[in-house]
């Protein structure tokens, strides 16, 4: 471009239309577990079959029965993950584990699971015994049953190979009162490993990065590392799995509950270096990756260390680090403290970033 | 020019003592207030989300450049490219940003929901592969970016031909940066007195372009990487400039960019594309300031193939985008901003696009001012 066939431009004034807001139809980022999925579930769920218990809002319900002094906890949740098989675990593993680690988020011990499976005409028998395999081997590992199931098939097209809702259900020892809503000013806030590896390994399996890891999921159950950690130190007061929304938005909602706010130091998160290649190569932040095998737990600072020691003793816990502390300024704010000395806000996940990645 | 450290591959370039460095000396240099544009929407998010803008001293001030495809694409193609998804044989491929774009109605994921066949893809090539698996439909990319898309843009519609490939074409709505800055330094309004040019468009593109530019208007560009002791470094380079009185090009980020850049990528583009007229969100049209598919390629071109020329929409006055992506506002400025206009349920497209200067602002935590 040359000096001579430039003309001053007339800029125009403020533009840009009012988009979509997506309440007229379900769009992928509604299941994202992040702010679309929390307003769905409270501008639709909560306010037509809402009560105290769902109010609580926890990864699990905490139930009494009449006439009982041990609570039960109970959750559900269904698996759409794509593709079915991925390193490090597949649709059955993740149906167990997942659900066996929201009832073990309330200190429950889980003991036995209901399954559902929806079916697609058409899908390879063969892959249906892997599947159930692996349900049955990772049930062995967390020691639960499944004590009811349903069988639906579908006709080809109307669902992908597979789907899998599991309820589970647990209990509580007497005394224990762990939940979201418990986080304390002068907590300690710690992870017990790096974070990112199931949404990534979920991408990957997809073929579709154009490049290769040895990224594996962290598909685990989580609850024998919770029961120890539990019975050496009981002032945990909030455990949470990072699973979809990741880390940031699983703390922001946290801060809710408690109304409390939470500070992160950046350098203390553990991230594996593949990961943080794999993100930052696709533009991902890994504080927002979905994670299947990780545990978040706030508990009064002086018990941070001796917690540490414990979970670094289960082979899921060898990275457990500390990464931040819970304070009364600011409520509702998860602050995330830079190397530089700077500092960020994080907030929920918006929008979809990694659709059925569980 | 000062003594640079070198430091170990991307570890080092983050090392918050080697910043902190640089810093420092921006801190001792700076007599004036300065306004500089950071061209690209990377470098916005990378000074958000490393808050380097809370360590530069308080006469520089950062303004958010055009940088980001996703803004600055006009809701014209945005409204063509949704026409076209909504099509019953039409597979329409897109980089996953651009699906939350809002067009007059709805967005591309308002489409899928409705039954369109969009899917996201990584590269321009995976659209190719996508129209050679699906011969019975017709597969459309939507060719957004800077200049540094564009080879890879070029080299789709290359080897859709040599595949001969008749149901593969794209929507072209690459941008270019050079016009980009005559339109922003010839408005009337201009207070931007250096720019960090965006780094990785001048990895395909080289400097070569900017001199006449600096030049003409007396303002000193630092071509700038995205890493933080590339970014602070950049804008020690250019506030060197700017007090030496120097209207100059320096390169702060030589370990990928050369004056020349990369000549066979510039070569697929040429061979490929043709500057062309393009309409740009929030500034309006600016002369050969877009690729267009040239003569031997227009089979590939989606706006003949769907007659899409018919589809023109004007866009509405709601937010201040525009003046944010003219680096005459700051995101935080705006009315909207983090109460009616957030990620979720955004006004303005800098507020949809993990580049958008308005996204960046709101995820990094900057408060109403």
């Amino acid at each position: 471009m040359t000096r001579e066939n430039i003309e001053p431009i007339q800029m125009q004034g403020p533009v840009c239309p009012i988009p979509h807001r997506h309440t007229d139809t379900i769009v992928i980022g509604h299941g994202s577990g992040g702010q679309m999925t929390h307003d769905l579930v409270q501008n639709i769920f909560k306010s037509r079959i809402g009560n105290a218990v769902l109010a609580e809002g926890n990864d699990a319900a905490r139930l009494t029965l009449k006439g009982q002094t041990e609570q039960i906890a109970v959750s559900t949740d269904s698996h759409v993950v794509s593709p079915l098989f991925f390193p490090g675990g597949d649709i059955g593993r993740l149906a167990v584990c997942g659900t066996v680690n929201d009832v073990a988020m309330l200190g429950a011990t889980p003991v036995f699971l209901t399954a559902g499976f929806i079916l697609e005409e058409g899908f390879p028998m063969d892959s249906l015994i892997m599947i159930i395999d692996s349900m049955a081997e990772a049930c062995q590992e967390a020691n639960v049953q499944i004590v009811a199931g349903d069988t639906k098939v579908v006709e080809k097209g109307k669902a992908d190979g597979v789907f899998i809702n599991t309820a589970g259900f647990g209990l509580i020892p007497q005394g224990r009162t762990i939940g979201g809503q418990f986080a304390q000013p002068g907590d300690a806030v710690l992870i017990s490993g790096s974070l990112g590896d199931h949404g990534i390994a979920v991408l990957q399996a997809r073929g579709d990065l154009g490049f290769e890891s040895d990224i594996q999921s962290d598909i685990t159950p989580l609850n024998h590392m919770i029961g120890e950690l539990l019975e050496k130190i009981p002032e945990v007061h909030v455990l949470r799995d990072p699973t979809r929304g990741g880390l940031a938005t699983t703390l922001k909602e946290i801060a809710c509950q408690s109304q409390v706010s939470i500070r992160l130091q950046e350098e203390s998160i553990p991230i594996k270096p593949d990961v943080r290649i794999a993100c930052e190569m696709l533009g991902f932040d890994p504080l927002y990756l979905a994670n299947e095998g990780k545990v978040i737990v706030i508990l009064p600072a002086e018990k941070a260390e001796a917690a540490l020691e414990t979970l670094r003793t289960s082979p899921y816990g060898t990275m457990a680090t500390r990464i931040g502390a819970v304070f009364s300024e600011d409520p509702e704010q998860v602050l995330l403290q830079t190397p530089f000395g700077t500092t960020r806000i994080l907030d929920m996940l918006s929008g979809e970033i990694l659709p059925r990645i569980c | 020019m000062t003594e640079k450290a070198t430091p170990d591959f991307l570890a080092g370039y983050r090392d918050a003592k080697l910043v902190k460095g640089v810093l420092d000396e921006i801190h001792q240099r700076v007599t004036h207030p300065w306004a500089l544009m950071e061209i690209c929407g990377g470098q916005t998010h990378a000074i958000m989300q490393y808050g380097l803008d809370q360590l530069l001293p308080k006469e520089i001030e950062l303004v958010h450049g055009p940088g980001c495809p996703v803004c600055v694409t006009s809701l014209e193609l945005i409204d063509q490219a949704l026409w076209i998804a909504r099509q019953p044989d039409v597979i329409f491929t897109s980089f996953g940003d651009m699906l939350r774009v809002p067009g007059s109605e709805g967005d591309l994921f308002s489409v899928r929901a409705s039954g369109g066949q969009v899917r996201v893809v990584y590269s321009p090539l995976d659209a190719v592969n996508i129209a050679r698996e699906n011969p019975d439909n017709e597969v459309v990319f939507f060719a957004i970016g800077f200049e540094t898309t564009a080879p890879a843009n070029a080299m789709a519609v290359i080897q859709a031909e040599k595949l001969g490939l008749e149901n593969f074409s794209i929507l072209p709505a690459n941008v270019l940066v050079p016009p980009a800055l005559h339109a922003i330094l010839a408005s009337p309004d201009n207070r931007i007195q250096g720019f960090l040019a965006a780094g990785h468009v001048c990895t395909v593109m080289g400097y070569w372009e900017y001199p006449p530019i600096a030049e003409q208007y007396q303002t000193p560009i630092a071509v700038t990487g995205f890493e933080p002791l590339d970014l602070v470094n950049g804008i020690l380079q250019t506030v060197e400039m700017l007090e030496e009185g120097r209207a100059e090009v320096e390169n702060a980020y030589p370990r990928a960019v050369t004056y020349e850049g990369n000549q066979s990528a510039q070569k697929l583009i040429d061979r490929v594309f043709k500057p062309v007229d393009r309409n740009w969100r929030g500034i309006g049209t600016i002369p050969k300031s877009g690729y267009g598919l040239r003569e031997d390629y227009q089979a590939f071109d989606a706006t003949q193939r769907f007659d899409t020329g018919r589809i023109q929409t004007e866009e509405s006055k709601i937010c201040i985008a525009g003046q944010v992506l003219r680096g005459l506002k700051k995101p935080s400025e705006c009315p909207a901003f983090g109460t009616l206009c957030t990620p979720q349920s955004p006004l303005g497209a800098p507020m949809v696009s993990s580049e958008g200067a308005c996204a960046a602002y709101y995820h990094y935590g900057r408060k109403k001012q």
